[in-house]
């Protein structure tokens, strides 16, 4: 019986990791491709091991095309990144603490079209939006990219917070309410304080989406000065301009970088969002 | 009734009223930024977007009243609008099933006490960290690329080359692969869920003598169905968004093979600069995920189960 058991062990966890290498199969050769010298890169293509490591991919990679290195393009994707974070910070928890915690009339209408535009696709509103930021002089600069989030651009923060500060018991609130405190006040130094795990999982988010998003700096980005470091990769990555493989595949895994250290130290807070988004929703 | 508690009463009710007012004011004052948000960078643009979706409009001189021309083209002129949707439905129909069921699967793997899943999960979780990614789309190309990895390794089990990105028969499949690879998202909210079906559900079920199979059939897909109707509602909007993985690895090429929705909507805006039709585009976008969406709910009522309603 006990032989039996140990078995099943074994072969659950076998199992587990076959299909497990054959998961991040693709990332060990995208990192494994950094590394190799260039005429390895399609010869024997699917080892996973260089022959030599060769790290001045990195470094001739780094210096990118033009006169622009991934520097430049790092820089404007941090800048971008935090301006929208903060954005979202900002924006999330002032709208989630109105509609979880006032009693405003229109409250649930407008809390309904709320949750109809948490799925309205982004490509219905992205011309008229592209039209709008053209009128206004926004084409080619970071405000299509980052005034959004200051104003609810992605109502699934919204929604997370609402969720997280329903889970707050009113009596504090009403407590710091006889005490005189302000709505205000509830909100900044009673509700606020205890949301900091949901701040937490919104700030990953958009940091994700963020650093990911292709298709926003893609509409409205055209100096390559300004480019994000998703644009700078595809660009560099062109068939028509790529001459060493090794640099390309070194700053593809230098792009990835952040993400990795985001997930690694904050895993939690990121499994935590997409569960209370999914289950109790 | 009294006279005097008439008068108490309208006063509270008029002091109830005004306080009414100043509680509106905070609440909107809150959520003014989304408000602002919602009027003027949603309602106002798609307003605006379907007004030009009758218009003919290149961006740089005033648009044109042209009535319903974009559409009628649209459908009795335009054969790449046709393909796109052809080309969708596919990739949608293809891949949200087959990413829900392998989500499914590993979670009910991951729902154990054993050693180690946490490691497991982490480890299944990051290809959909990255796999939205520029970076793994660019490498996904040189993977399946002809002397790529993966022909590489076929061919150890004699299977000869194939040009997975360049091929007609099988680009769009490996765009699908690309996107179900990434099921970590649902996997995780399945397992949430897994892990909320009381114990006792199986205990009652197993002493009754029902084979594992039955228990998965009656217990754990009705308890499960919410979370299902959850995730397949999202995957199947964010499959007719998909963009990047064909802008970036097959051009919507080879011969429109992979030329998703959005991608010849961007093409029509960005490239041609034909805003109204692409407005007009944006608008049966809508419309199809909002019947999409409303079939879902509406067939969600047959089986998706709710604690709250069926069984209390």
């Amino acid at each position: 019986m006990k032989r039996n058991k140990n078995l099943k062990t074994l072969i659950y966890h076998g199992s587990i990791w076959v299909l497990g290498l054959l998961m991040i199969y693709p990332i060990l050769w995208t990192i494994a491709s950094s590394l190799k010298p260039e005429n390895e890169i399609f010869r024997n293509a699917a080892s996973l091991i260089p022959s030599e490591i060769r790290w001045d991919n990195y470094l001739q990679g780094w210096e990118g095309f033009g006169n622009l290195s991934f520097a430049t393009f790092f820089i404007n994707s941090t800048f971008v990144t935090t301006m929208v974070v903060i954005g979202t910070l900002f924006s999330s928890t002032l709208v989630a603490f109105g509609f979880a915690r006032v009693n405003f009339r229109f409250r649930m209408p407008l809390f309904v079209c709320m949750i109809i535009t948490l799925m309205l696709p982004q490509q219905v509103t992205l011309i008229p939006q592209y039209i709008l930021f053209h009128k206004l002089g926004w084409v080619n600069t970071y405000l299509p990219l980052i005034v959004p989030a200051f104003i609810g651009g992605i109502p699934f923060f919204i929604f997370l917070m609402i969720q997280f500060i329903r889970g707050i018991p009113r009596e504090l609130d009403e407590a710091a309410y006889m005490d005189g405190c302000s709505m205000f006040g509830i909100f900044w130094r009673v509700v606020l304080p205890l949301t900091t795990p949901a701040l937490a999982t919104v700030a990953i988010f958009s940091f994700y989406w963020t650093w990911d998003d292709f298709m926003t700096p893609l509409v409205y980005l055209n100096d390559t000065k300004l480019y994000t470091v998703a644009l700078g990769l595809q660009m560099f990555s062109d068939p028509a301009s790529v001459s060493a493989w090794g640099p390309m595949f070194a700053m593809s895994v230098a792009s990835i970088i952040p993400q990795l250290l985001v997930f690694l130290f904050f895993q939690k807070y990121l499994v935590e969002g997409i569960t209370a988004g999914g289950v109790k929703g | 009734m009294p006279e005097q508690a008439n008068v108490a009463k309208y006063n509270s009710n008029s002091d109830k009223l005004h306080k009414q007012w100043k509680v509106d004011l905070i609440g909107f004052a809150f959520i003014s930024p989304w408000l602002i948000g919602f009027l003027g960078f949603i309602i106002g643009p798609m307003l605006a977007s379907l007004y030009f979706s009758f218009t003919n409009y290149d961006l740089l001189t005033a648009p044109t009243w042209i009535g319903l021309d974009n559409y009628i083209n649209m459908f009795t002129n335009d054969s790449r609008f046709w393909q796109a949707i052809k080309v969708t439905f596919i990739f949608v129909f293809g891949s949200v099933p087959l990413k829900l069921v392998f989500a499914l699967f590993v979670a009910m793997l991951f729902n154990t006490k054993r050693r180690g899943v946490g490691l497991y999960r982490t480890l299944y979780y990051v290809p959909s960290i990255l796999g939205g990614s520029v970076a793994i789309a660019v490498v996904w190309k040189q993977l399946f690329g002809g002397d790529g990895a993966i022909n590489d390794i076929l061919s150890l089990f004699g299977i000869p080359s194939i040009s997975w990105v360049t091929s007609p028969d099988f680009a769009l499949s490996t765009l699908i692969l690309l996107v179900v690879w990434q099921f970590g998202s649902p996997m995780l909210i399945f397992l949430a869920g897994l892990k909320a079906i009381p114990a006792e559900l199986y205990e009652a079920a197993a002493v009754d003598g029902a084979s594992p199979f039955h228990q998965f059939i009656k217990i754990t897909i009705p308890m499960l169905s919410p979370v299902i109707f959850f995730n397949l509602v999202m995957q199947t909007i964010q499959g007719f968004m998909a963009f990047t993985q064909s802008f970036l690895i097959t051009e919507g090429g080879p011969m429109d093979r992979t030329l998703f929705y959005a991608v010849y909507l961007y093409e029509k805006a960005f490239a041609h600069f034909d805003m109204g039709y692409a407005s007009a585009l944006a608008w049966i976008l809508l419309l199809i995920c909002g019947i999409f969406t409303a079939f879902i709910f509406r067939t969600a009522k047959s089986w998706v189960y709710y604690e709250s309603e069926g069984g209390k």
